[in-house]
């Protein structure tokens, strides 16, 4: 048993840190944020220089074979400086597919140009009545010929409007809610009958309602089974759920400091309001929900291995509940305690709060993910 | 980052549960289960156990009769003792005073109590809290006057849990009028079968007898009976409830009652069936138990720290075991009321001491519900923790 990261793991977690320290303060953020596509490209290759988008691909694909603590370190340090470039669909959730189900022939024409920096995914996925369920898919694949014809809308998927390649899990075979017959696609963001439309999100970030008319891709789009590939959508989505409880460390991390910092300086009454029992209190109240929330992250990052894949959705579903009213009560509390100032866009600490509160509903809300603990009979 | 035991640690737990599976008498195990008190002998019994197998005193220093364990060792025994369930050992003469005496007193003290107190021929209580001092307990009045070879001690100590059976008391005590409220504190241990001490039950919430007012009346206590240095009291007060910094989040002892728990809400019956299939409890419970996994984590990386880095500078968050410990105690027994419903009313009259085993079997569980209201007050109470991690952890 050990908590500690190893020498080569400090170094990352230094080396990441010291990349945003220098180009990712707050006024850095804004520019960046009216860039193409909601985010900086000099950024991202900048990412790519320092191997930080090849980590978690095999050393045979190009990458350098990182594990799930290395996620964990980059999605911390991701969150901690608010980061909007689209590490999570491109590298965590497209990677995670060509990763787990690629054919060498995939992994050799996606995971190059992710690893240099050229090429973006994104994951279509969510469906108007879909809600959390994985295994409601209304999108449909139907075979013509050696290829496949896509039908359907996906909503919110971020990163889709600047997507080179979109992932998309699609039906074909079976009823909506059927949990075979759901098969994984990868598709040209500019296919022919691939109509986007992108916005802007309500934490910064980008993302696009996606229809799909008729799209015609090859059979060499599959990935893994095609009817049959909802384990591996889980797989994945539950390492997308590990990242974002990371991500939301960094952030709780961040508020929490940003916060005490605050209530150090602001005086009122002739005196720091930090001086005051009542506001201590809620610090520490903080503090203690942001300790927790570290301790679940470590717990999901470390579960992503486990062999048992109920066991394994049990925890991370665990750890996602933890996450979620953790990050609910220190962003609203950071709010509370910064007073009329936290309620403005020119303050950092509103969009800190607003990307916490995005990250409990993605990938399944804590009412979600409680029921599925329970559901499972528990932990203990 | 590995979260996984090694073999040498799951051998470990293993050697560890098959003693406690050998070795806990039934009835105490029993007792426990249902939340019921153990006699004085029920305790001590279990301990000489205990103790004549080594692991009396696991934490303390080997040539003091301590077992030289990893913190993860440590960390493992606490926790199958809590999850057996089996009385954890006496903590005011274990984890307070033993430590105290073998760090801060003299040859003779230690020859004199520790063996003593590794197998409980004395029985230790902590005369700390006054009526006048609970949180602001350096405020303490109980006066111990040098006259001669000995201290006069005179004043009146309160929530002394477990007086009633205690051989020794270890006593905060003013020796100092002049000096700065904390500076003028010392550390006596002396005898309750002294002249002048008068012990009086508190009947609790719960209707049990486990906490006392103690009262000093002219007691005359040997000179010796000074730990360390006097007026260095507080120092020593200090060091001892730090000491023990990850028991306190009583994991095991949660685990157990949510054991419990889905034991009885799958015989329970609401609506026709029983409880444990009401998605609204089933969700509640869920709730608890995340938190819980949350804590035992937390304390895992306190444990790993000390384990690595020794006990010298605490994780910071070794502050949340005490808090969200006590919580989440609170609310395992708040489940259990919920589980038996309207049976939670009957009061047995014949309290726990045996006497009147045909009761139902529910019959402690309300007690224990009211019991439970203390550990979010005791050891510091919990909104004394929130002003500790204020000022020591978040510099406020």
């Amino acid at each position: 048993m050990d908590f500690d990261l190893n020498e080569e793991q400090r170094l990352l977690k230094e080396s990441i840190d010291g990349l945003l320290t220098d180009s990712y303060d707050f006024e850095q953020r804004k520019k960046y944020m009216k860039e193409k596509g909601g985010w900086s490209k000099a950024v991202w290759l900048k990412l790519a220089e320092q191997g930080l988008l090849g980590l978690p691909f095999a050393e045979a694909d190009g990458g350098f074979g990182g594990g799930g603590v290395e996620t964990m370190i980059v999605m911390e340090a991701l969150g901690k400086a608010l980061v909007l470039e689209p590490y999570l669909a491109t590298v965590v959730i497209g990677g995670g597919f060509l990763r787990h189900a690629g054919s060498d022939a995939q992994k050799a024409a996606h995971v190059p140009g992710i690893i240099d920096g050229s090429k973006t995914l994104a994951f279509a996925q969510l469906e108007k009545n879909s809600r959390y369920d994985l295994f409601d898919v209304s999108t449909t694949a139907k075979k013509k010929g050696d290829g496949w014809v896509i039908d359907g809308e996906k909503f919110v998927v971020l990163n889709g409007e600047s997507a080179d390649t979109l992932v998309v899990t699609a039906r074909t075979k079976g009823d909506r809610r059927d949990r075979s017959g759901i098969g994984v696609f990868l598709v040209p963001g500019n296919a022919k009958g691939v109509g986007r439309k992108g916005y802007p999100t309500q934490d910064g970030l980008h993302a696009a309602d996606i229809t799909f008319t008729g799209v015609e891709v090859g059979a060499d789009a599959v990935l893994g089974n095609p009817e049959d590939s909802l384990a591996l959508i889980e797989r994945v989505v539950d390492e997308a759920r590990i990242a974002l409880c990371a991500e939301a460390v960094g952030l709780m991390d961040e508020s929490l400091k940003t916060t005490v910092e605050y209530i150090k300086t602001r005086k009122q009454f002739g005196v720091a309001i930090g001086s005051f029992q009542s506001l201590q209190h809620r610090a520490s109240d903080m503090f203690v929900a942001a300790e927790q929330a570290r301790s679940m992250s470590m717990f999901a990052t470390m579960a992503g291995d486990f062999e048992d894949a109920k066991e394994r959705t049990n925890a991370i579903a665990a750890a996602k509940v933890q996450i979620g009213k953790s990050a609910k009560f220190v962003g609203q509390q950071s709010i509370q305690l910064h007073g009329g100032i936290g309620m403005t866009m020119e303050a950092r600490i509103g969009h800190y709060f607003k990307r916490l509160t995005m990250i409990e509903n993605s990938f399944g809300d804590t009412d979600y993910h409680q029921r599925r603990v329970a559901d499972a009979g528990g932990l203990i | 980052m590995d979260l996984a035991f090694t073999k040498e640690e799951q051998a470990f737990r293993e050697e560890v549960r098959q003693f406690f599976r050998d070795n806990v008498p039934p009835e105490t195990r029993r007792k426990m289960v249902e939340g019921r008190h153990l006699s004085k002998d029920e305790m001590v019994t279990w301990w000489r156990i205990l103790n004549k197998k080594g692991w009396g005193v696991s934490h303390w220093p080997k040539e003091y009769g301590g077992t030289g364990w990893t913190a993860v060792q440590h960390y493992i025994f606490n926790e199958e003792l809590q999850a057996h369930p089996a009385p954890q050992p006496l903590a005011f003469g274990v984890s307070m005073v033993g430590p105290v005496i073998y760090t801060f007193g003299n040859e003779e003290q230690k020859k004199k109590y520790l063996p003593r107190i590794a197998n409980v021929d004395d029985w230790w209580c902590q005369g700390f809290s006054e009526p006048g001092s609970g949180s602001d307990l350096a405020s303490l009045k109980t006066k111990a006057e040098r006259r001669g070879d000995k201290w006069i001690i005179n004043g009146q100590k309160t929530w002394t849990t477990l007086a009633q059976h205690a051989d020794m008391i270890f006593c905060l005590c003013r020796t100092d009028n002049n000096a700065k409220k904390q500076m003028g504190i010392s550390f006596i241990v002396f005898s309750m079968k002294s002249k002048g001490v008068t012990v009086r039950p508190i009947q609790t919430i719960d209707g049990g007898h486990e906490v006392n007012e103690v009262f000093f009346d002219d007691v005359e206590v040997p000179i010796e009976n000074l730990i360390g240095e006097e007026n260095k009291g507080w120092d020593y007060a200090k060091f001892l409830l730090g000491n023990e910094r990850t028991g306190i989040a009583r994991v095991g002892v949660s685990k157990e009652r949510i054991r419990r728990i889905k034991d009885l809400a799958s015989k329970v019956e609401a609506g026709g069936k029983p409880i444990i299939q009401d998605p609204a409890f089933r969700e509640k419970l869920a709730a608890c138990e995340i938190e819980l996994k949350a804590l035992e984590l937390t304390q895992l990386r306190v444990v790993a720290d000390e384990g690595k880095h020794g006990k010298g500078k605490p994780n910071p968050a070794s502050s949340v075991l005490k808090i969200k410990g006590s919580e989440i105690q609170q609310t395992t027994t708040e489940l259990l009321m919920e589980v038996i419903g309207p049976f939670a009313a009957p009061y047995d009259v014949h309290g726990d001491d045996g006497s009147n085993e045909a009761m139902d079997w529910t019959a402690q569980i309300a007690p224990s519900y009211f019991n439970n209201r203390k550990v979010s007050i005791y050891g510091g109470s919990n909104e004394i923790q929130r002003n500790i991690i204020a000022k020591a952890v978040l510099g406020l």
